[in-house]
This record gives C-alpha cells, sequence and structure tokens, in this order.
C-alpha cells in the first residue's frame, strides 16, 4: 500500500493547489506554438514525398518562385554540405537530398505573403522521381532480397555478413543460459509483433523562425526542449549555437516526440532566403503523421524457462525493430526494459536496429519498454496460465530489490516493485467477479528515469517574491510541482513562487522535457539553487545582528538565531530581507547546474477487466487500475494524471492504433478519423494508487512519474482477451477484426 | 482569389473581416479575429480542439467557412468567462486538474458547456460519448469527465 503519512511531514508537498497556468489555459489565452505571430511575418509550407522510397531526378521550383507573394523556395541545395553521424540524419530527414526514403519525406519548402499562397506554390513545385522498390516491415527489411535502403549506414557493431538494412547490432546478457533453460520445469519461445503508432499530441507542430544574413536568428517553437532545437538546428544549417535563440511556446503534448526537429530548420532557411522575415510553418494532422514522431514497430522473439513454483530460471529474448529511414529504433531500451522486473541469473539480449522506408523514429513515452513488456509480459502470462499459477504471485516471486543485479547490468538502488505488486494485491478491482466473456490482465512496467543536463536559477524579487527559471518545457504540470517544492524549501506560501521556463538566452544548457526527467532534476536543481539564496539571506541576517553567519538557520521562511547561543533576535522574514537587500549587498538569487544525481527508477504494475464481443471481437475496457512507484508525489492530481493519460496511450496502442501502410508504401491512414485514439466512450474512469518509496537521490524523494504508465497496458489488455476468450494476440493492435479471427481459429 | 467582407458577432462584439473564401471560420478566428484559443488539431472535424457555437450550434470551426459566418453569431472560449468570473466549468477544470498540456481545454470547454446547457445533470456515459468527438491525449478523460459532472452538480445547485 502506499505509504501513508508521509505527506504529513510537508507544509505543501503532497498537496493539490491550482496550477498557475491554469486560467490562462482554460480561457483561451496560453500561447502554443501556432499563436504566435510577428509583424511582416511570411506563411511557410512544405513540398513532400508521394513515394516510400524514390530517387529525385529534377526538382524545378521556377513555376512556384514566379508565383507573386512567393518570397522564398528552399531545397536541399540550400543546405551545408560535409555533414556526418546523427546531424547528417537530421538534415537527410529536414529535406531530402538524392533519394527520398518515406511517404511524407520534405523534398521543398516555400514561404510566401499567405499560407494560401504557400500552398498553392508548393503545388507549383515539379520534381521528377524514379520510383524504387521499398519495404515497410521488419521482418521484410532484413530478407536478403530487400531493397537497401542506404548503403554504408551500419555501425561498428553490426558483424561482418549481416543484411544491409541492419545498422546497429547488440547482444549482452549473463549467466549460463543453457543450464538455466535446463533447470526449468516449463521452457516456452514465442514471436510477438507491435505496429508502428504516433505520439498522437494534439497539437501540432508549429514554430516562427527569423535568420538574417547575418547567420542570427530567433525561433520561437512548440517543443520539449528549446536548446535541442538550437544544436539541433544549428547543426542542419551549419550555425553558430549561440547565435541562435530559441523561446519555447506552450506545448500542446509531446510524449517525446517534441525533442527533436522536423521542418524547424525550413523556417529559419527560408526567412535567410526571404531577406530576414520571419516565416511561420504549422504542421497539418496529416503532415504530423507522415513525417513526425512515429515509434519503431519491433518483432520480437522471447524465451523462457519456468519452474513449477514460478521461478524464473533463465530468459532470453531477440528483438527486431525498425525506426524508419534512419538508426535509431529504441531496441536497446526494449531490451533493457523487458526482463527488469525479474530477478534473474541467466539472461541474453541480442537486438536488431533495422531501417525501413517510413519516417524517422521520435521518442515516444517510455521509448522501447512498451514493446520489450508486449513479448515479456505476455509470454510470462502464458506460461503462468499453463502452469495455473496466479500472475502477480509469480512477479512478486520474481521481483528485483533493493541491491539486486538489474537483468541489463547494474545494480537496482531504492525501487518500489514489491510495494507496487503488495499495492495491486490488495486493490478491491482484484476482488470484482468476473462474468462471461469477460477476463483480466496484470502486467508489469519499467523505466529508468533520467537526470540529463539541467541548469536552473531563482533570484527573489524586493517584496519577497521568488522567481524560478527552468529550462524543462510544462506539458503536465510541473510549474505546479516545480513551485511547491521551491516554496516548501523556503517556507513561503505556494503563490509567491512563479516558475517560467525560459529561452535559450537565459541559462545554460538544458536536455528537454523527457524521459521523466523535469520535476526530478529541475526540481533538485530549483532546490540547490534556493539553497544559495537561503545561505546568503542567513548572511544578511547576520551581518545586522552583528553574529556570525553560521549562527543563522533558515526556517519557517525566515533566518533565525540558531539556538540559544546564537544570541536573542526576533526572525528576520524573507520579506524583510528582500526589501532591503539593495542597501545590504545587492540582489538575491541562487543558480545551480549539473548532470543531477540519484535518478530513481519507477516500476508500475495494471490490471485490467475486460470484455469482448464475441460477435463483433470488440473489447471493452470495463476497469482499469494503474499502481505505480512515484517516489514522492509532489502535486498528486498530476501523478495521477500521468499515470492515467499514460494508461490510455497504451490501451490506444494495444486495440486501435497503427500505422497502416498500402502496396504502395503510402501511409493509408494520416488524419484522426482513421489513425483512432482512444476517445472518451471507449473508457472507463482509470483508478490509480500512487506508491510512494522515496528516491533517496532527491530532496523530496522524486523519482519521475510520466512514462512507466504506457508500458503495462499492451501484455495487460492480451492477458485479459486471453481469459476472456482463450484466444492469444501476439501481434498488436487487437483490432475486433484480429480478436475475432483469433475467435474463429480456436472454435476450428 | 478575390475576399468576401463578412460581419459576425463574437462573443458579443460586432466584428468585421475579410475571409478568403478557402478559409474556414477557424482560420478566421485565429487569423483575422486576432482570437487564438480555439485550436486546431486535425482541420478535418475529428478532434474537436476547434469547437466554437454559431447562432448557438456547437460546431466544428474548422469544418465551417469563415464567409458562412456572415450575419451569425460565433461564442469562442474567450467569451466563456463573464468578466472576472469563470464558468463553473472553466474553473472545475482548473480544481480537478483537468487538463495537462491544456491543448484540447478551449474545445472540451466550449463542448462540454453546449451539453451543460441542453442537459443539466447528465450522467457519467451521457458525458463520455457528448465529449467522444473531443480528443485529448494526455488525461485518459477520467479528471476531465469527474470536472464536466462537478460543473454540472453546482449549476444545478445554483439553479
Ligand atoms: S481542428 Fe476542427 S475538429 Fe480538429
Ligand atoms: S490536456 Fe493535452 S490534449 Fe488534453
Amino acid at each position: 500500500m502506499a505509504k501513508d503519512g508521509l505527506n504529513t511531514e510537508f507544509r505543501l508537498v503532497g498537496t493539490r493547489p491550482n496550477r498557475p497556468d491554469g486560467l490562462d489555459k482554460v480561457t483561451g489565452r496560453a500561447r502554443y506554438g501556432a499563436d504566435f505571430s510577428l509583424p511582416g511575418m511570411l506563411h511557410g509550407a512544405v513540398l513532400r514525398s508521394p513515394h516510400a522510397h524514390a530517387k529525385i531526378l529534377k526538382i524545378d521550383t521556377s513555376k512556384a518562385e514566379a508565383l507573386d507573394g512567393v518570397k522564398a523556395v528552399v531545397t536541399r541545395a540550400d543546405f551545408p554540405e560535409g555533414l556526418e553521424g546523427e546531424d547528417w540524419n537530421l538534415q537527410e530527414n529536414t529535406m531530402a537530398g538524392d533519394k527520398v526514403l518515406y511517404d511524407g519525406h520534405a523534398v521543398a519548402a516555400v514561404a510566401a505573403t499567405s499560407k494560401l499562397l504557400a500552398e498553392e506554390a508548393v503545388r507549383l513545385i515539379e520534381v521528377e522521381y524514379e520510383v524504387l522498390p521499398h519495404v515497410i516491415d521488419v521482418d521484410d527489411a532484413i530478407k536478403p532480397d530487400a531493397p537497401v535502403i542506404r548503403e554504408g549506414a551500419s555501425d561498428a557493431s553490426v558483424p561482418e555478413g549481416m543484411p544491409p538494412n541492419v545498422v546497429r547490432y547488440m547482444e549482452f546478457g549473463r549467466g549460463d543460459l543453457e543450464a538455466g533453460f535446463a533447470a526449468a520445469d516449463l521452457v516456452r519461445e514465442n514471436t510477438y509483433k507491435t505496429e508502428a503508432t504516433h505520439q498522437g499530441y494534439i497539437e501540432p507542430h508549429a514554430c516562427v523562425g527569423q535568420m538574417g544574413s547575418d547567420a542570427k536568428g530567433e525561433m520561437w517553437v512548440c517543443t520539449q526542449g528549446q536548446w535541442f532545437i538550437r544544436k539541433m538546428c544549428c547543426a542542419v544549417l551549419g550555425l553558430e549555437a549561440s547565435q541562435l535563440r530559441v523561446t519555447p511556446s506552450e506545448i500542446g503534448g509531446g510524449f517525446g516526440g517534441k525533442t527533436t526537429i522536423f521542418m524547424e530548420p525550413l523556417s529559419l532557411a527560408l526567412s535567410r532566403k526571404a531577406n530576414g522575415r520571419p516565416v511561420k510553418i504549422v504542421m497539418s494532422r496529416s503532415e504530423v503523421l507522415r513525417a513526425t514522431g512515429p515509434t519503431a514497430s519491433g518483432s520480437m522473439d522471447v524465451k523462457i524457462g519456468m519452474k513449477k513454483d514460478g521461478t524464473l530460471t533463465a530468459a532470453r529474448a531477440e528483438f527486431r525493430m525498425q525506426g524508419g529511414a534512419f538508426p535509431g529504433a529504441p531496441v536497446d531500451m526494449a531490451l533493457y526494459c523487458g526482463f527488469a522486473p525479474y530477478k534473474l541469473d541467466a539472461v541474453e539480449h541480442v537486438g536488431y536496429d533495422v531501417l525501413a522506408n517510413r519516417p524517422k523514429c521520435a521518442a515516444y513515452r517510455a521509448p522501447g519498454s512498451p514493446m520489450g513488456a508486449f513479448a515479456v509480459e505476455s509470454l510470462i502470462d502464458e506460461m503462468c496460465r499453463e502452469l495455473g499459477l496466479d500472475p502477480v504471485e509469480v512477479r512478486m516471486k520474481n521481483a528485483v530489490r533493493e541491491g539486486d543485479q538489474s537483468s541489463y547490468g547494474p545494480k537496482f538502488g531504492s525501487i518500489g516493485l514489491v510495494e507496487v505488486l503488495e499495492a495491486v494485491k490488495g486493490h478491491s478491482n482484484l476482488a470484482e467477479p468476473l462474468g462471461p466473456n469477460q477476463g483480466r490482465g496484470v502486467a508489469s512496467g519499467y523505466w529508468f528515469n533520467h537526470n540529463g543536463e539541467t541548469s536552473v536559477s531563482m533570484s527573489i524579487a524586493a517584496d519577497g517574491t521568488v522567481q524560478v527559471s527552468v529550462g524543462t518545457p510544462d506539458i503536465g504540470g510541473s510549474r505546479a510541482s516545480l513551485s511547491l517544492m521551491v516554496a516548501e524549501h523556503l517556507g513561503i506560501p505556494y503563490e509567491d513562487v512563479r516558475v517560467n521556463v525560459v529561452e535559450t538566452g537565459s541559462l545554460g544548457e538544458n536536455e528537454p522535457t523527457h524521459g521523466s526527467r523535469a520535476t526530478f532534476a529541475s526540481g533538485k536543481a530549483a532546490i540547490l539553487s534556493t539553497d544559495q539564496a537561503i545561505k546568503e539571506m542567513c548572511r544578511r541576517a547576520a551581518n545586522e545582528w552583528g553574529i556570525d553567519p553560521e549562527a543563522v538557520e533558515w526556517a519557517d521562511g525566515a533566518a533565525q538565531p540558531a539556538g540559544p547561543n546564537a544570541g536573542k533576535f526576533p526572525p528576520m522574514s524573507i520579506k524583510e530581507i528582500a526589501g532591503k537587500m539593495g542597501e545590504t549587498g545587492g540582489p538575491i538569487s541562487g543558480h545551480h547546474e549539473s548532470l543531477p544525481e540519484g535518478v530513481g527508477a519507477s516500476f508500475g504494475a495494471h490490471v485490467v477487466d475486460v470484455e469482448v464481443d464475441p460477435e463483433t471481437g470488440l473489447t471493452k475496457i470495463l476497469r482499469y487500475l494503474v499502481v505505480q512507484d512515484a517516489g514522492r508525489a509532489i502535486h498528486p492530481s498530476y501523478v495521477e494524471g500521468q499515470y492515467q493519460g499514460g494508461a490510455v496511450q497504451g490501451i490506444g496502442w494495444a486495440l486501435n492504433e497503427e500505422y497502416i501502410y498500402g502496396e504502395d508504401g503510402r501511409l493509408q491512414n494520416p488524419i484522426f478519423l482513421d489513425y483512432r485514439i482512444p476517445v472518451a466512450s471507449d473508457l472507463p474512469m482509470i483508478d490509480t494508487v500512487i506508491v510512494e518509496v522515496p528516491n533517496p537521490g532527491h530532496p523530496y524523494g522524486v523519482r519521475g512519474v510520466g512514462e512507466t504508465g504506457i508500458t503495462p497496458p499492451l501484455p495487460a489488455i492480451a492477458s485479459a482477451i486471453h481469459q476472456a476468450t482463450g484466444a492469444r494476440l501476439r501481434h498488436l493492435p487487437m483490432t475486433p477484426q484480429k480478436v475475432r479471427a483469433a475467435m474463429k481459429a480456436q472454435d476450428s | 482569389m478575390s475576399k468576401h467582407h463578412v460581419t459576425t458577432t463574437v462573443n458579443g462584439d460586432a466584428v468585421e473581416f475579410l475571409a478568403d473564401p478557402r478559409e474556414t471560420l477557424l482560420d478566421c478566428l485565429r487569423d483575422h479575429v486576432g482570437l487564438t484559443g480555439t485550436k486546431e488539431g486535425c482541420g478535418t472535424g475529428d478532434c474537436g480542439a476547434c469547437s466554437v457555437e454559431l447562432d448557438g450550434t456547437l460546431v466544428c470551426s474548422c469544418l465551417v467557412l469563415g464567409v458562412e459566418a456572415n450575419g451569425k453569431t460565433v461564442n469562442t472560449i474567450e467569451g466563456m468567462a463573464s468578466g472576472d468570473a469563470l464558468h463553473p466549468l472553466q474553473r472545475k477544470f482548473i480544481e480537478h486538474a483537468a487538463l495537462q498540456c491544456g491543448f484540447c481545454t478551449p474545445g472540451i470547454l466550449v463542448a462540454a458547456k453546449a451539453l451543460l446547457d441542453k442537459n443539466p445533470d447528465p450522467t457519467e456515459e451521457e458525458v463520455r460519448y457528448w465529449l467522444a468527438g473531443n480528443l485529448c491525449r494526455c488525461t485518459g478523460y477520467d479528471k476531465i469527465i469527474r470536472a464536466v459532472m462537478d460543473a454540472a452538480a453546482e449549476l444545478r445547485e445554483a439553479a
């Protein structure tokens, strides 16, 4: 169960105040990417490839350029040459070079005085293609006769003789696998497949870029990471990073998909060609689906040995993933996370990162982990059923604890998997009786959490209120949790703290809000910054009192003599100290930058009850429970929100969502009508239990809560469908058609 | 293409603008009237982020042409609060943490208000089906549904 009583130690941490940006967001005032405009601004549009794979023979932009109101046209010829590695990948993905590599790949871009004109101009660009054979599926892409997407794309990890579309290879593990499988009472091996999905943020990518012939520029953009945008745009365009200033807008969801660049460099390239007039580019939904985001798709073999009592004896995973036409499928993460909840002495992992004619994959919530979990957790469940074992008990029996070596190597610090599983066992949802055509599934999930480069400043205003500048955009309420922590630490009201997400000119480099790091890393850095200001305030009080600064401590929002020997002085409040800081030595502020240490991993477990319509194969979610270790919930409502949102994204991945390609290699479902994400009427309430096993590496025990929740739904729902129908689905999504077919197959 | 002169009432104010006949009401509100609270998530009528009321009817403003608003009354998210006083739905959304990124929020608030204007005492299922055309990718809808139900209860008490 949640460790009750933890919250009472705090005045503010663990409470649920209104978020500071709430008013702007319910009144329509909050400014998102597309809401920003500048005087003299032009509008951009992008021409995209209709082919999955083709040579570009010729691009004729003359008709577009001749159109009245068109101010600039760019193609790859406007980009610098000679880039290498990931910089080249990013440039190639921003704008195609010799070949287009996927349906939707950018080929040219136009800036004009209106969006309609820019779109008209794009249609006037003539491109001559030589269509090449393409490959979409990961298993097809490693067949000997598969079209080669890019010669020489493989890195040094790939052994001689592998198919050319394998660009990264990995194997790692430990222990005696053979002996482990020999010691098992049951050994099973199966293959599982997941399809590519999209992060599906409702806000399409949008930016305004401005750049003069002096190569100095500015950008306003919806992003999870303004410094990543700066670094990547500059790499792709051959600019100096410090000359580009990037300001993040409010962000309408990202889930990992807004940690990289897509059309942002195009706005700068167009602006430079249009004499420095700012250029706004807003993607359409179909551009978002065709050319940004998606996850990798996976084809995964898993083999597990289990004793009759449920003890795991050995495990092996071989995962193949395609992440589009560029290296970077999160096959490593999938392998690290797959067996992470289990104590294993013999384990082997093999991974292939494979190219296919699809858009370059981007991070999506716990990248890789959901696929790995689908394969591993599904097989564990199948084996539990075969041996008549309780799936929660088996997970408990094999659960990793503090000090255990993880399946992928490092030793675990303080973790809360056992506490999570105990909370699952005690939850009332497990006691709900199941009716006909109903089933229950359980699965665990894991995410490392992340620190990352972090730089935070805070300063005290003359009225004693506090501003905090962070570099991690607020996607799900992090300004509220950061304000709570700083106010708690200073002993002042929550409302007296304002947290601002600032532009790249204001702080040292920050990694994006990704890996569930904002509340952990920016939070820790904000507290360490605050410590500096507290020290300075104590020094100012000591000066005034004429005592040693060491004899002053900070408590309840005021400097106080530290014990009777320090002398008798009334507390000097933050307001008092701030009010005279002009005379006592000037501004009081604090700053901290580091790669904050002490990341705490997060385990979760979900329980889902479904009912499957035997006629249609439609799966309805009846009940859903998320249990996850938060370390500490700073603002519990937004922790619950992360759990619920993650679970529902996982439900979509499990049941409906997939990239569907035609024979021609074109994406068949590039609108929300056909790429169907869960809607309100698909779902019940999502029950949550916040387990709190504090992370000793964070002043308030924070772990990070965003990622893990998307992982367990995929296997949990597959297992629930199995119980409801007797059919095991090993290929996502489990659409009504597939479920019906699987049910029919077992009838016959 | 030559532009059309459109005269409308938006959130109670008389408004005029010039619209290209290809522009949607959503484009016109955002680009010509300067009301960017209404959002575009899809442009195809599938996400509800662009929800507004047109002569009292809930519509996706991305599926209405700007010129169609001529002589009509449009209500957007910017007109939902009366002065300083938030509509109970707006207040409950903040209190229940019914938004994360907040991008879907204007459309959902406008749609939910249209529901409560019609049906002051909806069941959870009615709220879920009414809002089925409003996509939210962040919240899993749980807190949104609770906020709408709670706002409905408060409005009933006040009535
Ligand atoms: S933008 Fe109109 S429904 Fe999505
Ligand atoms: S709160 Fe982000 S889409 Fe709903």
